[in-house]
Protein backbone atom coordinates (compact mmCIF):
# COMPACT_ATOMS: atom_id res chain seq x y z
CA UNK A 1 0.00 0.00 0.00
CA UNK A 2 1.32 2.95 -1.30
CA UNK A 3 2.14 5.53 1.88
CA UNK A 4 0.05 8.95 2.20
CA UNK A 5 3.50 10.01 3.30
CA UNK A 6 6.21 11.66 1.73
CA UNK A 7 9.21 13.37 3.76
CA UNK A 8 12.14 15.01 2.69
CA UNK A 9 14.90 14.80 5.61
CA UNK A 10 18.35 16.21 4.52
CA UNK A 11 21.01 16.49 7.29
CA UNK A 12 23.66 19.30 6.98
CA UNK A 13 25.37 18.02 9.67
CA UNK A 14 24.20 20.40 12.38
CA UNK A 15 20.36 20.52 11.64
CA UNK A 16 18.19 18.04 9.83
CA UNK A 17 15.78 19.68 7.97
CA UNK A 18 12.31 17.93 7.65
CA UNK A 19 9.49 18.37 5.12
CA UNK A 20 6.33 16.43 4.95
CA UNK A 21 3.65 16.45 2.46
CA UNK A 22 0.69 13.92 3.53
CA UNK A 23 -2.50 13.24 0.88
CA UNK A 24 -5.48 13.67 3.07
CA UNK A 25 -8.60 15.56 2.41
CA UNK A 26 -7.99 17.88 5.29
CA UNK A 27 -12.52 17.95 5.12
CA UNK A 28 -13.09 21.52 6.79
CA UNK A 29 -16.92 20.66 7.58
CA UNK A 30 -17.90 23.62 5.97
CA UNK A 31 -17.60 23.51 2.34
CA UNK A 32 -20.84 21.87 0.51
CA UNK A 33 -20.60 18.96 -2.12
CA UNK A 34 -22.51 19.36 -5.83
CA UNK A 35 -25.87 18.52 -4.34
CA UNK A 36 -25.60 21.19 -1.60
CA UNK A 37 -25.07 18.68 1.08
CA UNK A 38 -22.28 19.85 3.86
CA UNK A 39 -19.36 17.38 3.59
CA UNK A 40 -18.57 16.17 7.17
CA UNK A 41 -15.37 17.03 8.71
CA UNK A 42 -12.59 14.82 8.03
CA UNK A 43 -9.12 15.87 9.05
CA UNK A 44 -4.94 14.92 10.63
CA UNK A 45 -5.91 16.19 14.09
CA UNK A 46 -2.08 14.98 15.43
CA UNK A 47 1.25 14.36 13.31
CA UNK A 48 4.18 12.88 14.99
CA UNK A 49 8.03 13.06 14.42
CA UNK A 50 10.13 10.98 16.01
CA UNK A 51 14.09 10.63 15.82
CA UNK A 52 16.49 8.51 18.19
CA UNK A 53 13.23 7.30 19.97
CA UNK A 54 12.76 11.14 21.00
CA UNK A 55 9.96 13.15 19.42
CA UNK A 56 11.25 16.19 17.92
CA UNK A 57 8.00 17.98 16.43
CA UNK A 58 4.49 17.59 16.73
CA UNK A 59 1.75 18.94 15.06
CA UNK A 60 -1.79 19.42 16.45
CA UNK A 61 -3.97 20.32 13.17
CA UNK A 62 -7.68 21.71 13.18
CA UNK A 63 -9.95 21.52 9.96
CA UNK A 64 -8.31 25.09 8.68
CA UNK A 65 -4.75 23.26 7.74
CA UNK A 66 -4.87 22.86 3.90
CA UNK A 67 -5.61 19.86 1.90
CA UNK A 68 -3.09 17.89 1.14
CA UNK A 69 -1.09 19.41 4.33
CA UNK A 70 2.67 20.57 4.10
CA UNK A 71 5.21 20.94 6.81
CA UNK A 72 8.52 22.30 7.34
CA UNK A 73 10.71 22.05 10.61
CA UNK A 74 14.36 21.38 11.28
CA UNK A 75 15.96 19.77 14.06
CA UNK A 76 19.12 19.92 15.55
CA UNK A 77 21.45 16.86 14.95
CA UNK A 78 20.41 13.94 12.72
CA UNK A 79 22.82 11.78 10.93
CA UNK A 80 22.61 10.73 7.26
CA UNK A 81 21.33 7.27 6.88
CA UNK A 82 19.67 7.39 10.31
CA UNK A 83 15.69 6.84 10.62
CA UNK A 84 13.19 9.18 11.40
CA UNK A 85 9.60 7.90 12.14
CA UNK A 86 6.82 9.79 11.16
CA UNK A 87 2.61 9.22 12.15
CA UNK A 88 -0.66 11.34 11.77
CA UNK A 89 -4.12 10.23 13.41
CA UNK A 90 -7.35 11.92 12.08
CA UNK A 91 -10.75 12.82 13.75
CA UNK A 92 -11.85 9.30 12.11
CA UNK A 93 -9.47 7.42 13.71
CA UNK A 94 -7.56 6.51 10.84
CA UNK A 95 -4.38 6.82 10.81
CA UNK A 96 -0.96 5.79 8.93
CA UNK A 97 3.25 5.81 9.77
CA UNK A 98 6.07 5.98 7.68
CA UNK A 99 9.85 5.72 8.25
CA UNK A 100 12.23 7.82 6.06
CA UNK A 101 16.23 7.79 5.78
CA UNK A 102 17.38 10.80 6.60
CA UNK A 103 19.64 12.02 3.62
CA UNK B 1 -14.75 -27.96 -2.35
CA UNK B 2 -14.03 -25.23 -4.78
CA UNK B 3 -16.34 -23.03 -3.36
CA UNK B 4 -14.22 -23.38 0.43
CA UNK B 5 -10.75 -22.86 -1.33
CA UNK B 6 -11.71 -19.75 -3.16
CA UNK B 7 -14.14 -18.33 -0.41
CA UNK B 8 -11.55 -18.32 1.85
CA UNK B 9 -8.99 -15.59 0.33
CA UNK B 10 -12.34 -13.60 -0.58
CA UNK B 11 -13.33 -13.87 2.55
CA UNK B 12 -9.81 -12.69 3.70
CA UNK B 13 -9.66 -9.85 1.17
CA UNK B 14 -12.69 -8.27 2.17
CA UNK B 15 -12.11 -8.94 6.05
CA UNK B 16 -8.75 -7.01 5.43
CA UNK B 17 -10.07 -4.16 3.22
CA UNK B 18 -12.89 -3.60 5.85
CA UNK B 19 -10.37 -2.77 9.40
CA UNK B 20 -7.85 -1.80 7.07
CA UNK B 21 -6.89 0.92 9.20
CA UNK B 22 -7.82 -0.47 12.67
CA UNK B 23 -5.69 -3.82 11.38
CA UNK B 24 -2.98 -1.19 10.35
CA UNK B 25 -3.05 -0.07 14.20
CA UNK B 26 -3.33 -2.84 15.93
CA UNK B 27 -0.48 -5.02 14.10
CA UNK B 28 1.10 -1.70 14.37
CA UNK B 29 1.53 -2.40 17.92
CA UNK B 30 3.86 -5.01 17.93
CA UNK B 31 6.65 -4.52 15.62
CA UNK B 32 6.62 -0.53 15.21
CA UNK B 33 4.61 0.78 18.74
CA UNK B 34 4.67 4.02 17.17
CA UNK B 35 1.85 6.30 16.60
CA UNK B 36 -0.75 5.04 19.37
CA UNK B 37 1.86 4.86 21.71
CA UNK B 38 3.62 7.66 20.68
CA UNK B 39 0.68 10.09 20.64
CA UNK B 40 -0.72 9.43 23.55
CA UNK B 41 3.04 9.93 25.31
CA UNK B 42 2.57 13.79 24.50
CA UNK B 43 0.36 15.84 25.48
CA UNK B 44 -3.39 14.99 24.28
CA UNK B 45 -4.96 16.80 21.12
CA UNK B 46 -6.24 20.30 22.68
CA UNK B 47 -10.07 19.42 21.21
CA UNK B 48 -11.71 21.97 23.26
CA UNK B 49 -8.88 24.71 22.26
CA UNK B 50 -9.59 23.33 18.50
CA UNK B 51 -13.74 24.62 18.82
CA UNK B 52 -13.20 27.95 20.25
CA UNK B 53 -14.59 30.44 17.89
CA UNK B 54 -12.53 33.66 18.27
CA UNK B 55 -9.12 34.03 18.55
CA UNK B 56 -8.57 35.17 22.52
CA UNK B 57 -10.75 32.38 23.53
CA UNK B 58 -8.72 29.56 21.42
CA UNK B 59 -5.59 31.29 23.28
CA UNK B 60 -6.86 31.10 26.58
CA UNK B 61 -8.56 27.35 25.81
CA UNK B 62 -5.00 26.31 24.76
CA UNK B 63 -2.59 27.92 27.37
CA UNK B 64 -4.52 29.53 29.94
CA UNK B 65 -2.96 33.13 29.69
CA UNK B 66 -2.57 35.78 27.10
CA UNK B 67 0.47 37.03 25.10
CA UNK B 68 1.59 40.07 24.61
CA UNK B 69 3.46 41.58 20.75
CA UNK B 70 7.51 40.93 20.90
CA UNK B 71 9.32 41.78 17.64
CA UNK B 72 10.97 38.38 18.24
CA UNK B 73 8.10 36.93 16.49
CA UNK B 74 8.31 36.66 13.09
CA UNK B 75 5.20 35.87 11.17
CA UNK B 76 5.61 35.44 7.06
CA UNK B 77 2.56 35.45 5.28
CA UNK B 78 1.32 37.00 1.87
CA UNK B 79 -0.01 40.58 2.32
CA UNK B 80 -2.29 39.08 -0.58
CA UNK B 81 -3.57 35.74 -0.67
CA UNK B 82 -4.88 35.03 -4.29
CA UNK B 83 -6.43 31.51 -3.18
CA UNK B 84 -8.24 31.24 0.72
CA UNK B 85 -7.10 27.50 0.36
CA UNK B 86 -3.68 27.48 0.20
CA UNK B 87 -2.18 30.61 2.07
CA UNK B 88 1.31 29.43 3.07
CA UNK B 89 2.79 30.73 6.44
CA UNK B 90 5.75 30.64 8.38
CA UNK B 91 6.52 31.27 11.94
CA UNK B 92 10.11 31.92 13.25
CA UNK B 93 11.33 33.24 16.56
CA UNK B 94 14.42 34.67 17.72
CA UNK B 95 13.29 33.99 21.52
CA UNK B 96 15.36 31.40 23.41
CA UNK B 97 13.31 28.36 25.32
CA UNK B 98 10.65 28.04 22.87
CA UNK B 99 8.29 24.95 23.15
CA UNK B 100 5.52 25.94 21.12
CA UNK B 101 4.39 27.51 18.00
CA UNK B 102 0.47 28.08 17.44
CA UNK B 103 -1.30 29.97 14.58
CA UNK B 104 -4.58 31.46 14.31
CA UNK B 105 -6.57 33.12 11.84
CA UNK B 106 -9.03 35.77 13.61
CA UNK B 107 -11.84 35.64 11.58
CA UNK B 108 -11.92 31.81 10.45
CA UNK B 109 -14.93 30.04 12.05
CA UNK B 110 -13.11 28.35 14.77
CA UNK B 111 -10.10 30.37 15.24
CA UNK B 112 -6.82 28.25 16.43
CA UNK B 113 -5.75 26.68 12.80
CA UNK B 114 -2.55 24.60 13.88
CA UNK B 115 -0.26 23.99 17.06
CA UNK B 116 3.14 23.05 17.11
CA UNK B 117 5.11 21.42 19.97
CA UNK B 118 9.09 22.20 19.77
CA UNK B 119 11.31 19.89 21.76
CA UNK B 120 14.30 20.71 23.04
CA UNK B 121 16.65 20.66 20.87
CA UNK B 122 14.06 21.73 17.44
CA UNK B 123 14.27 25.08 16.12
CA UNK B 124 11.58 27.46 16.38
CA UNK B 125 10.70 27.79 13.28
CA UNK B 126 7.93 26.35 11.40
CA UNK B 127 6.11 26.12 7.91
CA UNK B 128 2.81 24.84 6.96
CA UNK B 129 -0.25 26.15 4.47
CA UNK B 130 -3.68 27.05 5.94
CA UNK B 131 -7.19 27.85 4.76
CA UNK B 132 -8.33 31.39 5.34
CA UNK B 133 -12.42 32.62 4.83
CA UNK B 134 -12.26 35.85 4.10
CA UNK B 135 -9.03 38.65 4.80
CA UNK B 136 -8.39 38.85 8.64
CA UNK B 137 -5.65 38.92 10.90
CA UNK B 138 -2.90 35.99 10.78
CA UNK B 139 -1.75 35.61 14.54
CA UNK B 140 0.97 33.85 15.57
CA UNK B 141 1.74 33.04 18.93
CA UNK B 142 5.27 31.65 20.51
CA UNK B 143 5.22 29.96 23.98
CA UNK B 144 9.30 30.71 25.25
CA UNK B 145 10.21 30.09 28.75
CA UNK B 146 6.57 29.88 29.80
CA UNK B 147 4.99 33.12 28.34
CA UNK B 148 3.45 33.80 25.28
CA UNK B 149 4.67 36.85 22.61
CA UNK B 150 2.46 37.11 19.48
CA UNK B 151 2.58 38.54 15.66
CA UNK B 152 -0.27 39.61 14.19
CA UNK B 153 -0.45 40.20 10.67
CA UNK B 154 -3.10 40.99 8.33
CA UNK B 155 -4.03 38.95 4.84
CA UNK B 156 -5.93 40.12 2.18
CA UNK B 157 -7.82 37.24 0.49
CA UNK B 158 -9.24 37.19 -2.73
CA UNK B 159 -11.04 33.58 -2.97
CA UNK B 160 -12.39 32.47 1.00
CA UNK B 161 -11.04 28.78 1.37
CA UNK B 162 -13.76 27.72 3.89
CA UNK B 163 -16.17 26.89 0.83
CA UNK B 164 -19.89 28.87 0.72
Amino acid sequence: MASTIRVRATSSGETTEVQALIQHPMDSGYVKDARGELIPPHFIQQLTFEYDGKSVFVADWGPAVSKDPYVKFSFKGGKKGDDLKIGWIDNKGASDTTTAKIQ
Amino acid sequence: MNTTQSGFPATRRLILKGAGAIALVGLGNIPFGFAPAFAAANDKYPEDAFKQKGDADAIKALYGKTAEPSEKVKLDAPEIAENGAVVPITVSSTLADVTSISILVAENPNALAASYKIPAGTLPSVASRLKMAKTTNVIAIVEAGGKLYSATKEVKVTVGGCGG
